[in-house]
């Protein structure tokens, strides 16, 4: 009998199996084409290898002399300071563009306007940004504010708008039935339900700004990825590794912090 | 009388709480401020010279097009096949850093401090380090965007393990398999659209991130961003900036939509 042949095959999402493998072969040819394209050298592979380790011997051990220390120490502070003011100033502009930003609230073309700039905010890396930042306004922690403010606000708006259209609409219209104003509105039913995710989302956002602040000195923005640069252009590795250690460290009590203080709002 | 107690949300310690914290917050943010020492004379330049750059940026320079495409294309295999390495690389430290697969716990550490080193160094930094290694170009650039990726993949994929359901891994192990058969059959079919998710969503992160390794020599459309910063041809950046705009809007579509499909 013919059924007794028929065998069970696993359903795909794509529907159709020739679909199916038509995808994965596109795939494959892209990986291919990426390979071929980027013209990759098995050779400079291997010898990057042997490099790679007499490198990673020069970053042992990390060192720094008293007086490179006390410079590590220094422009670890302007990042961390960095990160704290434009966190703020970064929330501060958030708020009105994520309420402008919430479908629920905001009229049509404000609403537009405001979802392209969070894009716009988004799609650049923050390197891009310091670099414009820098020659807008010249070398030092200003630039990096700018930055690293422009960022936040793209990355708040977004996720608080996305609250904003998540609350509960009876609230709203209960408080707007007993005659409140569209401010009182604002103040008595969006706001308290917003608070517990909006203390979440600005710690974690201090600690993505931590992050920031320490590489966007690379372009000249302030902070330790300055010293980060130095050090590599002078070959001066064991330098590097203790910078990066110091790196590291604030990147993890930053992240501990913010982990910490979520777990205990939420 | 006890109808004149007004009502209060928190009690005495945890409003005492509250506004030490809120205080200590604000001191901190003054602090920084004053430490950074900004010099800013007079605030009201700041919006003008942002505003004169862009003045200067406008029209994009329309013809430069030809020269961006190339470089855009450079830009797109860098994330590809950082994404793919980093997804190889991937997937044995998740093994060791999900506390159900792991053989022990120092297998366990190992994996997460591969995890977190990889995540506490930015793309651009393993760049700077990887053009040591490899010398100027996308070579260096994929490399340094797959050890970036590797954290944040075998972080998530080894959550994802930790929460399979161990009862299919028991049958095939069961059933006679060897360790391999028991990867394939019994855990890999459980995490297969967290693994194509996830790594639909850093190729899309990746996009963005390889954008800037050009800045450090490691290839892509960074290279002709820097050139128009350095030589102050504001109106070819504008168009590099649209450029990228396209590309990174672009890929979040892709990624948005192929993560639908597979939830």
């Amino acid at each position: 009998m013919a059924a007794g042949e028929r065998t069970w095959q696993r359903p795909t999402v794509f529907g159709r199996r020739e679909l199916k493998w038509a995808v994965y072969a596109a795939v494959l040819a892209f990986f291919a084409w990426s390979t071929w394209g980027l013209g990759i050298d098995p050779n400079r592979i291997v010898q990057g290898f042997g490099r790679g380790l007499t490198l990673l011997g020069d970053f042992f051990p990390p060192q720094a002399t008293p007086q490179q220390a006390q410079r590590i120490l220094e422009k670890m502070i302007e990042s961390v300071a960095m990160a704290m003011v434009s966190t703020v100033t970064g929330i501060a502009l958030s708020l009105p563009i994520a309420f402008m930003a919430a479908e629920n609230l905001s009229p049509r073309p404000l609403y537009y306007l405001n979802r392209g700039f969070i894009s716009v905010s988004r799609a650049f890396n923050a390197i891009i940004i310091a670099i414009i930042a820098v020659k807008a306004v010249g070398l030092g922690p200003l630039a990096g504010i700018i930055t690293i403010t422009f960022k936040t606000v793209g990355f708040f708006s977004k996720l608080l708008a996305e609250d904003l259209e998540d609350i509960d609409m009876g609230s709203v219209d209960a408080v707007r039935s007993t005659g409140a104003s569209p401010l009182q509105t604002l103040v008595y039913s969006v706001v308290p339900q917003i608070i517990p995710r909006f203390a979440g989302l600005s710690v974690y956002r201090w600690d993505i700004n931590i992050r920031t602040s320490t590489i966007v000195g690379i372009v000249g923005a302030g902070g330790i990825g300055s010293v980060l640069l130095t050090a590599f252009n002078r070959y001066s590795y064991g330098y590097v590794s203790a910078i990066l250690l110091a790196i590291i460290a604030v990147v993890l009590v930053a992240e501990g912090v913010s982990a910490l203080v979520r777990r205990r709002y939420q | 009388m006890a109808a004149e107690k007004g009502w209060e949300r928190f009690d005495r310690r945890r409003q005492l709480g509250r506004f030490v914290g809120g205080l200590v917050a604000l001191m901190v943010v003054v602090a920084s401020w004053r430490f950074l020492d900004l010099g800013v004379t007079n605030p009201g330049t700041i919006p003008r010279e942002i505003n004169d750059l862009l003045t200067r940026m406008y029209p994009p320079d329309l013809a430069y097009t030809p020269e961006i495409v190339g470089p855009l294309i450079e830009t797109i295999h860098i994330a590809v096949l950082g994404t793919v390495a980093a997804l190889v690389m991937a997937i044995p430290v998740a093994l060791l850093a999900a506390e159900n697969t792991t053989p022990n716990r120092t297998t366990y550490w190992l994996g997460k401090l591969i995890v977190t080193t990889s995540r506490s160094v930015n793309t651009i930094i393993w760049a700077l380090i990887f053009v040591v290694v490899f010398g100027a170009g996308p070579l260096a650039g994929t490399v340094a965007i797959a050890f970036r990726s590797v954290g944040f993949l075998g972080k998530l994929l080894g959550e994802e393990i930790e929460e399979i359901e161990f009862g299919q891994v028991e049958a095939v192990t069961a059933a006679g398999a060897s360790s391999v058969q028991v990867l394939l059959y019994g855990i890999l079919p459980q995490v297969k659209p967290a693994l194509v998710g996830l790594a639909v969503y850093r190729w899309d992160i990746n996009v963005r991130d390889s954008t800037v390794l050009g800045f450090v020599g490691a290839g892509g459309i960074g290279v002709e961003l820097f050139r128009g910063v350095n030589s102050f041809a504001w109106q070819s950046v504008a168009m590099v900036l649209l450029a990228i705009l396209a590309v990174v809007i672009l890929s979040e579509g892709i990624s948005a939509y192929t993560r639908a499909k597979v939830r």
